[in-house]
């Protein structure tokens, strides 16, 4: 016999109103630790797509464009920058790495992507099965590749015009042979197929002048030639202040900040996040008020064994302590619901989001930020509790008594 | 052993109880005859310390109410005083064996599931243990309460209107089980009643006159 157990009986002796104020409790915990599980993949996801690279270029249009279609292969891009002037962009005494990508094609809505060998070793891939390319029209798949096609080193593969689920017409003529598989990383390389730059230019050029498909660079005239984006590191922090400036005037390029636009996607999508923010709150304040509610009520229905409690020995501050610990004992098992549940609904909008080929999200993460929601729940419990733990200390024994 | 000295205490400025002098030994049984309204309930309350009175001294095993804090009066009658209450007021989400148990952690002392069901025992309750309230007859309930009362050992065991509803015969049976379980413990026994039909049947009484 102790708090606890007084606590229980009484919780389950009005079971039907016990599990409505957990359920209330655990469904305004649930969203709010949903919201927090997949922000915080998103943002992590977002941030680790774009470690180390410091400015894009790519040609005119939106920057948010840019960003996307060239950092998170999430967009179509905004055209193509010719091969000359990106070159001197590279050679500038600012840019420590310049990542050349050419884009336009896609295999069964993975982005076919056009690069070196730096595009590789700066997303840190590592090879599950083969290696590299070393020739033109040979490719690396990244581990959701692999996983979703079949496809494994030796197979053949053949690039479509375009993005998404409805590309154009298959390119006939050149198929891709996958030479490498990439392990899951953890960031965009899982979700592309990785070739040279020369492959993509031998598979948009006209076939017919192309005698020596290894030999396409030297083939190809400077002018013919195009990339569709620079992915370029700093040498130095001054550069931030120099380099876009130089880009933006001196080109028909522009250059995007992947901080500055993942920082404005983010205020965009965090008005939908505060909106569901504000009714997780909103719930978690109608279950405060549903404890309060229940509580208080149920101290004219308990003033009598307070009363005898008093009687039995028990000090006022204990009768106090009494109606506390079941406002606390409420919201802890509301706030546990909550936080379990939160993680399953997370790992399910995982599996849905998985079928979309979008951005991977797990629910079975913990994220430091839960044990203050749980904070929160516990002080709605306790606050809601206060005002009848005050009306239980207050209890006149021999009053309730003499009335009854 | 108990004294009362000088007792006095008012209700919205009038005076509902007034007691000179009363004395008992430890162990005696007492009746608090009077008619309704001569403060029968109010002495009991008085006693139990459960009521402050407005003057006067209470003295309960050799314990000053009046030098006692909040706090330690309600540790000592959690120890030393027991109380049937004229309605039993058994908790009802507790079982039978944890009303008992309730009483042990409410005083503080070590709980003892051995001694709660000694007492159950000797009030042929033994099978009701783990019973709630609801599931008891009134004659099973009263004594559940009284089992409540003894299970620390009261040196004072207070009733309030003990056989008010009930007929001749569980009438004298409620007194009998008060009487006999006062004895087990050796506890002074005071039975506020205006029942005419337990008058002879107990050692001593103390009248009250009506305030009105």
């Amino acid at each position: 016999m102790n708090l606890a157990t007084i606590s229980l009986s009484y919780l389950r002796a009005r079971s039907l109103n016990t599990l409505l104020n957990v359920l209330l409790l655990a469904l305004g915990v649930a969203t709010i630790v949903l919201l927090l599980l997949t922000t915080h993949q998103l943002d992590q996801r977002m941030r680790r797509d774009a470690q180390g690279i410091d400015l894009v270029v790519g040609a005119k249009g939106s920057p948010m464009q840019v960003i996307l279609s060239s950092i998170y292969h999430l967009d179509v891009p905004t055209g193509n920058i010719p091969y000359k002037q990106a070159l001197e962009i590279s050679r500038h005494r600012m840019v420590k790495k310049a990542i050349p990508l050419a884009l336009g094609d896609s295999y069964k809505g993975f982005r076919i992507s056009g690069t070196t060998h730096e595009y590789l070793a700066h997303y840190g891939a590592i090879f599950a099965a083969g290696k590299a390319w070393e020739k033109p029209l040979e490719a690396v798949i990244g581990s959701e590749v692999a996983l979703r096609t079949g496809l494994a080193v030796g197979a053949k593969l053949k690039g479509a015009h375009g993005m998404g689920d409805k590309p154009g017409d298959e390119h006939e003529s050149l198929p891709y042979t996958v030479v490498g598989v990439l392990a899951p990383s953890g960031t965009v390389i899982d979700r592309l197929v990785i070739t040279s730059v020369e492959s993509v230019w031998a598979m948009h050029a006209d076939h017919h002048e192309i005698k020596d498909i290894n030999e396409i660079a030297k083939q190809m005239k400077d002018e013919e030639k195009e990339y569709t984006a620079l992915l370029i590191q700093y040498a130095s922090p001054i550069a931030a202040a120099m380099l876009p400036r130089y880009v933006n005037n001196n080109s028909e390029m522009q250059s995007a900040s992947p901080a500055y636009e993942t920082a404005r996607l983010f205020s965009i999508i965090g008005v939908g996040v505060d909106v569901l923010r504000g009714f997780a709150l909103v719930l978690m304040f109608s279950a405060g008020l549903s404890v309060f509610i229940a509580l208080y009520n149920a101290l004219n229905e308990r003033r009598y064994d307070l009363a005898v409690m008093r009687t039995l020995g028990a000090r006022p501050l204990k009768l106090m302590a009494l109606l506390l610990f079941e406002g606390l004992l409420l919201a802890l098992i509301g706030g546990l619901l909550g936080v379990v549940v939160g993680h399953v609904l997370t790992e399910i909008l995982g599996y849905a989001l998985k079928a979309a080929q979008q951005v991977s999200v797990t629910g079975w993460i913990w994220v430091n930020t839960e044990w203050w929601v749980l904070a929160l729940a516990v002080g709605v419990g306790i606050v809601a509790a206060l005002l009848p733990a005050w009306r239980a200390y207050r209890t006149d024994i021999a009053g309730a008594l003499a009335r009854g | 052993m108990f004294a009362v000295d000088n007792l006095v205490h008012a209700y919205e400025e009038r005076d509902v109880l007034r007691v000179a002098s009363w004395r008992a030994e430890q162990g005696a049984h007492w009746l608090i005859l009077g008619p309704s309204g001569s403060g029968k309930t109010t002495l009991l309350h008085a006693l139990a310390g459960i009521l402050k009175p407005t003057a006067g001294s209470i003295t309960v095993a050799e314990q000053d109410f009046g030098v006692l804090s909040p706090a330690e009066l309600d540790r000592f009658r959690g120890r030393h005083i027991g109380m049937v209450l004229q309605r039993l007021h058994l908790v009802s989400s507790l079982t039978v064996l944890n009303n008992l148990l309730l009483a042990q952690y409410m005083a503080g002392e070590a709980q003892s599931a051995a001694r709660a069901r000694e007492v159950l025992g000797s009030l042929d309750l033994a099978d009701k243990a783990n019973a709630h309230p609801h599931e008891l007859s009134h004659g099973q309930a009263q004594r559940v309460a009284v089992a409540r009362a003894v299970v620390n050992k009261p040196k004072l065991l207070l009733a309030d209107e003990p056989t008010s509803n009930l007929d001749d015969a569980r009438c004298m049976q409620a007194l009998d089980l008060l009487q006999a379980q006062a004895k087990a413990c050796g506890a002074t026994l005071v039975i506020a009643t205006h029942d005419g039909r337990i008058k002879s049947k107990v050692a001593n009484r103390f009248e009250l006159q009506s305030q009105a």
